[in-house]
């Protein structure tokens, strides 16, 4: 049978229109577009098509904003490295709990140099605290990061407002739009967002590709030194292919905005109450009424997500999970743990992203996998009885320690 | 994914000796939820001959936990008890054609499980026996009775490894330092040198002649000093912590033990432990010297 992958959040598959792009700057494009010759020429007019595409993606105001990346992680340490550079003034970063690693472990580095971090914290639905945020501004922070969506849970953070909070004090506002971009709208120039980060594996293109937006008059300080390319602020000899692959899948990304919008949101609505309707002690975590159209986060109490995962890629079906132990982390995601999930479900959570390629079919087929898979593992389960979780204190677990 | 063999697998997949077994007089529960793993394992003994005639298994856990459980039931059938004691955790995982080294905690889980449903048929308190040693992981409430048995049984020689067999170590990573005097002292007795280069950002190792020589000669405080600056540090730490609607305070200062109460959102298994895993950081760093910061509740147990 057909795999059937929902871990888009993880990856996604390269659209074959970017590929077909792509291969011309493998073997007859394959000149450095600083190049004088023909060769370079073509390559240059199409990295320049690229950047105009990736432009009006996102809105921004000037193609010179666009700046070529090796990924969303690449963005995002530049992004926040620049701002305390550039301002040796300032000392403070606010972020989140629940950014990506991208984020989270720069900025543990940088509390151990002596930066001054501040999380803010989510509620069991995931969802920020503005006034928590208002209270924390002030002169001596060199940046916000925050980003826009929420790989795990998929939540929506009010990023715009938040970076207009930040603008009237004088603080640059980076947000990580990894998961953002292609699935909500995005129009940068009519907001106050400086740095924004961007990565094309998540949306069709290849991964090794991303892109920092800086907006014009931002202070910048780049990571690498080298040669002019990107006007010096990234340098390096152009990825051409990736770029002419991201652009193109910028711009199909703009074809499919409705689809993502509509079309995949509506499956994974369908996948999310078909499994929460035949599946007892489970419940979707995350902001319900704000989040990605394609992510749907489900805790499943008194199991263990690599199982269930496990059981899954039996059956051709790729998900992903929180849990602790398909991380090796020995601690479930610090996404559940900060929006307070009980351990007794964190360990079980599963998360399906979908993408324009999944099919009503194949969401169908996932809705019937999913209940005998739960059940066979809580039938193993110390937790669970004939019909619900161990009640009777005689029956309960009990370790001699631990 | 992890690399499992086809024998893990295929336990996984297909397990045997699954669910509770109603005839069973010997029980043992290991584990919790909040860590991620736990089993029960049941067994029916023959109480002429110590013979265990049926084992059974209720797991909640990783894939490898699932497979480990099930090893050991088909293990231990068969055996007398006396024979069963002596399954070590590496009799489950060489069943298992080898498990990945991060998930050896899966078989030391079984192992545990064996001897605390040996205990519970001999009427013992498996506890007493096991709470002899020192408490080392706050996290995942490992002490040093066990780490110093498996360290002995699979010749570990990294705090790494430890982690991967007993999770000690693996949250907050403040008893790294314990971790390794522990294998220092079992290395000794076999006169081998321990190797600690694959261990994370240690938090000063006391035997690192290195650091004293890099960090600049700080002038030695006295007692009352020293005092008044770990107040002052805890001090200039309340407010982050009031943020998170939490609260710390001084106890007693013994020795290189600094006792605190943490009060509020601050407490909680993993979360506690990263919070004071951190402040004991800063305490290094602004003391210039090795300080153990642990949860007032810990000062009975203190040496
Ligand atoms: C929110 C978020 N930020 C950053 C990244 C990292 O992007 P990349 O893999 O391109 O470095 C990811 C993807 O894993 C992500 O989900």
């Amino acid at each position: 049978m057909k795999p059937i992958y929902l871990d888009n959040n993880a990856t996604t598959a390269c659209d074959p229109a970017v590929v077909e792009a792509m291969l011309p700057f493998f073997t007859e494009q394959f000149g450095n577009a600083s190049s004088i010759h023909n060769f370079g020429n073509q390559v240059g007019l199409a990295i320049k098509q690229a950047r105009a595409q990736i432009q009006a993606l996102i809105g921004a105001e000037h193609d010179s904003e666009i700046i070529f990346t090796s990924g969303g992680t690449e963005s995002d340490n530049t992004a926040i490295l620049s701002a305390l550079k550039a301002q040796p003034e300032r000392n403070q970063i606010i972020t989140t709990m629940v950014e990506h690693p991208a984020i989270l472990a720069l900025c543990e580095r940088l509390e151990k140099e002596g930066y001054v971090v501040h999380k803010l914290r989510v509620d069991s639905r995931g969802r920020l605290d503005i006034d928590e945020y208002k209270a924390l501004l002030n002169n001596r922070v060199a940046i916000v990061s925050v980003m826009w969506a929420n790989n795990e849970s998929g939540t929506i953070f009010p990023v715009e407002e938040m970076a207009e909070l930040a603008h009237a004090m004088g603080i640059q506002f980076h947000t990580d739009a990894v998961q953002a971009v292609g699935k909500l709208p995005i129009d940068l120039k009519r907001s106050k967002i400086d740095m924004l980060s961007l990565s094309g594996h998540k949306l069709h293109a290849p991964k090794g590709i991303g892109v920092l937006y800086l907006r014009r008059g931002t202070r910048f300080r780049g990571l690498l030194k080298g040669g002019q390319q990107e006007r010096g602020r990234r340098p390096g000899t152009e990825n051409s292919p990736g770029i002419i692959g991201l652009g193109k899948a910028a711009e199909l990304a703009m074809q499919h905005f409705s689809t993502e919008n509509n079309d995949v949101r509506y499956l994974r609505d369908k996948l999310e109450k078909g499994i929460l309707a035949k599946v007892p002690r489970a419940f979707p975590t995350g902001d319900l009424h704000n989040r990605l159209p394609n992510t749907s986060s489900i805790a499943f109490e008194f199991v263990e997500g690599e199982g269930i995962l496990l059981l899954l890629n039996k059956l051709g079906i790729a998900a992903s999970s929180g849990s602790a132990c398909t991380s090796g982390s020995l601690e479930p995601s610090h996404v559940m743990r900060a929006m307070g999930i009980p351990y007794t479900a964190a360990h079980g959570t599963i998360r399906f992203s979908l993408s324009r390629y999944n099919t009503l079919e194949e969401v169908e087929r996932v809705i019937a996998a999913v209940p005998p898979i739960i059940e066979q593992l809580r039938k193993i389960s110390p937790y669970w009885g004939e019909a619900g979780p161990v009640e009777d204190p005689a029956k309960m677990f009990a370790p001699a320690y631990g | 994914m992890w690399d499992y063999t086809d024998k893990v697998k295929e336990h996984f997949f297909n397990p045997r000796n699954a669910g509770p077994l109603e005839d069973a007089n010997a029980v043992g529960d290991i584990g919790s939820i909040q860590c991620g793993d736990a089993l029960r394992l049941m067994l029916k003994v023959d109480p002429a001959t110590d013979v265990i005639l049926d084992a059974s298994f209720q797991t909640f856990g990783c894939g490898s936990a699932i497979a480990s459980s099930s090893a050991l039931t088909e293990i231990i059938k068969g055996m007398t008890l006396d024979e069963a004691y002596k399954v070590s955790n590496q009799d489950i995982a060489e069943y298992l054609d080898g498990l990945p080294p991060e998930k050896m905690h899966c078989s030391v889980m079984g192992r545990e499980a064996l001897q605390a449903a040996i205990a519970n048929y001999r009427g013992e308190e498996w506890k007493d026996a096991h709470a002899e040693g020192e408490l080392i992981c706050k996290c995942y409430a490992i002490d040093s009775a066990l780490i110093e048995d498996v360290v002995r049984t699979n010749n570990l020689s990294t705090v790494e490894e430890v982690t991967h067999y007993t999770k000690a170590g693996g949250a907050c990573a403040s008893c790294h330092e314990k971790i390794e005097e522990v294998l220092v002292r079992i290395l000794k007795e076999n006169s081998k040198t321990p190797s600690f280069e694959k261990t994370e950002p240690a938090p000063v190792p006391a035997a690192a002649p290195a650091t004293a020589s890099a960090s600049s000669e700080k002038p030695k405080l006295t007692n009352l000093q020293r005092m008044r600056k770990i107040e002052e540090i805890i001090e200039s730490l309340r407010p982050m912590l009031q943020r998170d609607h939490g609260d710390i305070e001084i106890v007693d200062i013994i020795g290189k033990n600094i006792y605190v109460n943490l009060k509020g959102a601050c407490m909680g298994c993993a979360l506690e432990a990263a919070t004071l895993g951190s402040i004991q950081q800063k305490l290094f760093e602004d003391l210039g010297e090795y300080v153990r910061l642990l949860p007032a509740s810990m000062m009975e147990m203190a040496p």
